[in-house]
């Protein structure tokens, strides 16, 4: 186990600094990245001054190494527009985005997991049907624009919630929902076609054979070994998560990273995207390496290598 | 079998002949503003005018041309971002595959990255460090695709080279680039054009979210995500200039992904799992 964090923390870190190099190279692939870094009013000596501070009037790979260096130092430039630095940026506005996250995968097992179970379990009739479509349109409809339709249907017309911003708990809903959505058709596909090639297999129908009642059957024998699949992609929803946050946090005025990175896009703010795509990364990895090791407790056959 | 399935095979068809001919078909033009039309309704709804069938935008702009000509734009990019995207993803496929080793270790690695980081961020990145435009976002949603072709082709080379008549090349004498060529590759194209039509949709929506994001293609140039993204501020008064663009790309990426699972158990039902 420790050998198997250990490599998995090294992996990691080997994948973090390519982020980080790829970061700092496409800074530079530009010209000076100064340019970047800097508003366009500003002035010659401020430009000087920035040049000799970052190093860039020295060779490429001093330029990388104070950049490395000021970046293990937990120092990743200024914020451009909001003139402070940038991983407190990033921190103030973390805590608005891990406030919706949890409810959007609490929406998205609860209610994509057992619509796949409903559908495995009812193949190829109505229900199932009814189900696969919840999946399909999950899928292809654009979350942007999915929050777009929300505010039109709940906010302008019904006038039921609120249209963004953050506050009481109705101004969760929307975003939530926006969110979940794709989470919802993610689980939901999964589940069932992992449900349907466990419920095809030997052991189940052993415990058919062996007279066990079918809801034992199906909770006991298939939900269970059909979650392994579903739970490995956890991970990749994360990634997907912290990207959709992205979109749904613009829709919904919602004060978090996502809308953050919005603003560095929009404001071209190339300090501040590049403290937040490494800070992202060091997030995601973080949050994966956690998840497999949970996983490797809840599943003991999963070899560690 | 499963019955052909027409429906999505209309609508892609009627959107594909849209953009092929967009300049012919589309009523209006796509940039030029026409101010005293602003913020038309669609012509079923009070106000509306049979001139502009899907009203118009904050500008005066035909949505209906616009949504044409932004279909143009969305399927140009699909195709160039699935070629560039795909071509790199079958090529690493193929190298890991039939070489294994440090080569295979190495590049699945890359992979398992590509896997663990999102693409839109690196997208993003590049939008502010080269400038938007179509090049950059097809460099962007390439880096979306080409692990997930990579990793499926691979498995598929894996259990090519077992069979005998690689052997029999091998014997001949082949080189291990003549054996990828012409024995391994065509092998994988079937499992390549089910990857390629099972991956449009991912791609639409790929382009719609950066455009939406002002990472796309930079306006007056019409593409739908940039359409819902214009009008956006306007939801409460002129619904349909943002609602009816996300309606087109439901209804595109839909049938797209229905023909790609059709196509899927045709050709190859061993990619069920996706």
């Amino acid at each position: 186990m420790k050998r198997y964090i250990l490599r998995r923390l090294l992996h990691g870190i080997v994948l973090l600094s390519m982020v980080a190099t790829i970061v700092f190279f496409l800074g530079r692939l530009t010209g000076n990245p100064v340019d970047l870094m800097l508003p366009e009013d500003a002035a010659p000596e401020d430009r000087v001054a920035l040049i000799k501070a970052l190093g860039l009037d020295g060779p490429l790979h001093e330029q990388f190494f104070i950049f490395a260096t000021n970046a293990f130092k937990g120092d990743l430039g200024m914020s451009i527009r909001m003139r402070q630095p940038a991983v407190e940026a990033f921190f103030s506005r973390l805590p608005n985005t891990l406030a919706i996250i949890p409810w959007a995968i609490l929406l998205g097992t609860c209610i994509g997991i057992p619509l796949g179970v409903v559908s495995a379990l009812n193949r190829g009739n109505i229900l199932d049907r009814a189900a696969g479509t919840v999946g399909v349109l999950g899928i292809a409809t654009p979350s942007f624009w999915l929050g777009i339709l929300l505010i039109f249907v709940f906010s302008v017309e019904l006038g039921w919630l609120p249209s963004g911003r953050m506050g009481g708990p109705e101004h969760y809903v929307l975003p939530v929902i926006t969110l979940g959505t794709f989470l919802v058709a993610g689980f939901m596909r999964l589940t069932r076609s992992s449900m349907l090639e466990v419920m095809d297999s030997e052991f189940v129908k052993l415990a058919r054979i062996k007279g066990l009642h079918e809801g034992v059957v199906i909770w006991k024998h298939c939900l269970r070994n059909a979650l392994i699949p579903v739970l490995t992609l956890w991970g990749v929803f994360v990634g997907n998560l912290i990207t959709g946050a992205i979109v749904v946090e613009t829709v919904f005025a919602w004060p978090g990273v996502g809308r953050l990175t919005y603003e560095a896009v929009i404001y071209r703010d190339f300090p501040l995207l590049q403290a937040v795509i490494i800070l992202k990364a060091i997030l995601i990895l973080t949050i994966n390496l956690m998840v497999d090791i949970l996983y490797a407790y809840v599943d003991p056959r999963i070899r560690l290598t | 079998m499963r019955r052909i399935p027409w429906i999505p095979i209309t609508i892609i068809s009627v959107i594909v002949i849209m953009a092929a001919f967009a300049p012919l078909i589309a009523p209006y033009s796509p940039i030029d503003q026409t101010l005293p039309d602003k913020l038309l309704p669609p012509f079923w709804l009070e106000g509306g005018r049979g001139k502009y069938i899907l009203g118009t935008d904050p500008f005066g702009r035909d949505i209906l041309s616009r949504l044409i000509h932004g279909a143009r734009v969305s399927l140009i990019v699909a195709l160039l971002a699935l070629t560039a995207g795909g071509g790199v993803g079958l090529a690493i496929g193929i190298l890991a595959g039939y070489l294994g080793g440090p080569v295979d270790s190495v590049l699945m690695r890359l992979v398992d990255a590509a896997f663990t980081f999102p693409a839109i961020l690196f997208a993003l990145l590049l939008a502010v460090t080269m400038g938007q435009g179509m090049a950059t976002l097809v460099i962007a949603i390439s880096l979306l695709l080409w692990a997930s072709f990579a990793r499926i082709i691979r498995g598929e080379v894996l259990a090519l080279k077992q069979r005998d008549f690689v052997a029999l090349a091998k014997v001949r004498g082949c080189s291990a680039l003549r054996i990828m060529l012409t024995h391994i590759l065509p092998n994988v194209l079937n499992t390549f054009m089910v990857l390629v039509t099972l991956n449009i949709g991912v791609v639409i929506i790929a382009e719609a979210a950066l455009s939406f994001l002002g990472a796309g293609i930079p306006p007056p140039t019409p593409t739908w995500g940039l359409m819902i993204s214009e009008g956006r501020g306007r939801i409460a008064d002129a619904w349909w200039v943002s609602l009816i663009p996300g309606i087109a790309i439901t209804l595109l990426v839909l049938s797209v992904n229905l023909f790609g699972d059709w196509l899927r158990d045709r050709l190859d039902p061993r990619l069920r799992q996706l």
